[in-house]
């Protein structure tokens, strides 16, 4: 990765134009042109190192319920229990943490009221207790990277 | 918030990405049935609502060498919740904060951070420089590092 791929992520995480010919307003400020900003795009998501270009969406603003959830899963079980749990549509990622509560992951679902509903199904499935602890509030969330 | 079913089918659209070509706005409507303009003010109005929280690149953290990935979660007094979580959220590093339920009294931490590094000696120093600074010596703190990555996607939108 070049200093140019570094710009394009430092810069473009977010305030990608809404305009007829964004590409080139965005390779506009980079101080390169369109087709290099297309090109580098596209060898990025290849290398997946970027995941998509386009909308990160307000799950909840959508209409849909979102989730962190928690499990305690003895070592034995792990796997099977991984297995099982990112089965379900609804876990967009789970993560191993080192905590007796060692199962992470998040849940959303196209209502609120479906959250319920799939924990149960969760805890039906794997034996297991699944403790729910939904956002609140949100103090910040910038999630950006700097390369 | 009621989205109309154009709004929905646009949504669905280009969740996945925007097509990487010169006029993608343009693209995206042909496929949907809908004018580049109406398409450009649709997606700004989804912008203002708050619904479309960023548009642009969405990183892949450990490909690009974020492979230290912390939640840090924290035992906060209710009533200094809006105070410490105010200060947390500000600190470059911190990704994301989030006040969560307790749920006791297998877990008692209320306010949760995500703090990423390249390696997991830079993150603890970063948590170190954190508390000095908020000054969060005194409130209990426990540090969660990923293990194994099971699945990462975004939510599917239909």
């Amino acid at each position: 990765m070049d200093s140019v791929d570094r710009a394009i992520i430092n810069r473009l995480q977010g305030g990608f134009p809404v305009s007829d010919h964004p590409y080139r307003a965005a390779a506009d400020h980079l101080g390169i042109c369109e087709a290099e900003l297309i090109q580098r795009l596209e060898q990025m998501l290849e290398k997946r190192q970027l995941s998509r270009f386009g909308p990160l969406y307000n799950a909840e603003r959508l209409g849909g319920g979102l989730s962190l959830c928690a499990m305690s899963i003895p070592e034995e079980d792990f796997e099977r229990v991984a297995e099982q749990v990112n089965a379900f549509s609804e876990v967009a990622h789970n993560y191993a943490r080192d905590h007796r509560l060692n199962m992470w992951f998040v849940l959303a679902t196209e209502t609120p009221a479906r959250i319920e509903s799939v924990l149960a199904e969760i805890e039906d499935v794997t034996g297991y207790q699944v403790y729910n602890m939904p956002k609140r509030e949100e103090f910040f969330v910038g999630l950006k990277f700097e390369v | 918030m009621v989205l109309s079913d154009a709004d929905r089918s646009l949504v669905a659209e280009i969740q996945g990405g925007l097509p990487l070509s010169s006029h993608p706005y343009a693209e995206v409507g042909e496929r949907i049935g809908m004018e580049e303009q109406e398409v450009i003010e649709r997606i700004t109005r989804l912008q203002d609502e708050g619904i479309i929280k960023r548009l642009g690149i969405v990183v892949r953290h450990h490909e690009l060498g974020y492979t230290a990935n912390a939640m840090v979660v924290w035992d906060v007094p209710d009533k200094h919740l809006d105070e410490v979580g105010g200060k947390l959220g500000s600190e470059s590093c911190v990704t994301l904060c989030y006040q969560r339920p307790r749920r006791l009294p297998e877990w008692p931490y209320n306010l949760f951070s995500m703090i990423h590094g390249k390696d997991r000696q830079r993150v603890l120093n970063y948590i170190d420089a954190i508390i000095e600074s908020c000054g969060l010596e005194g409130i209990p703190h426990k540090v969660l590092f990923s293990g194994r990555r099971f699945k990462q996607r975004g939510a599917r939108y239909q």
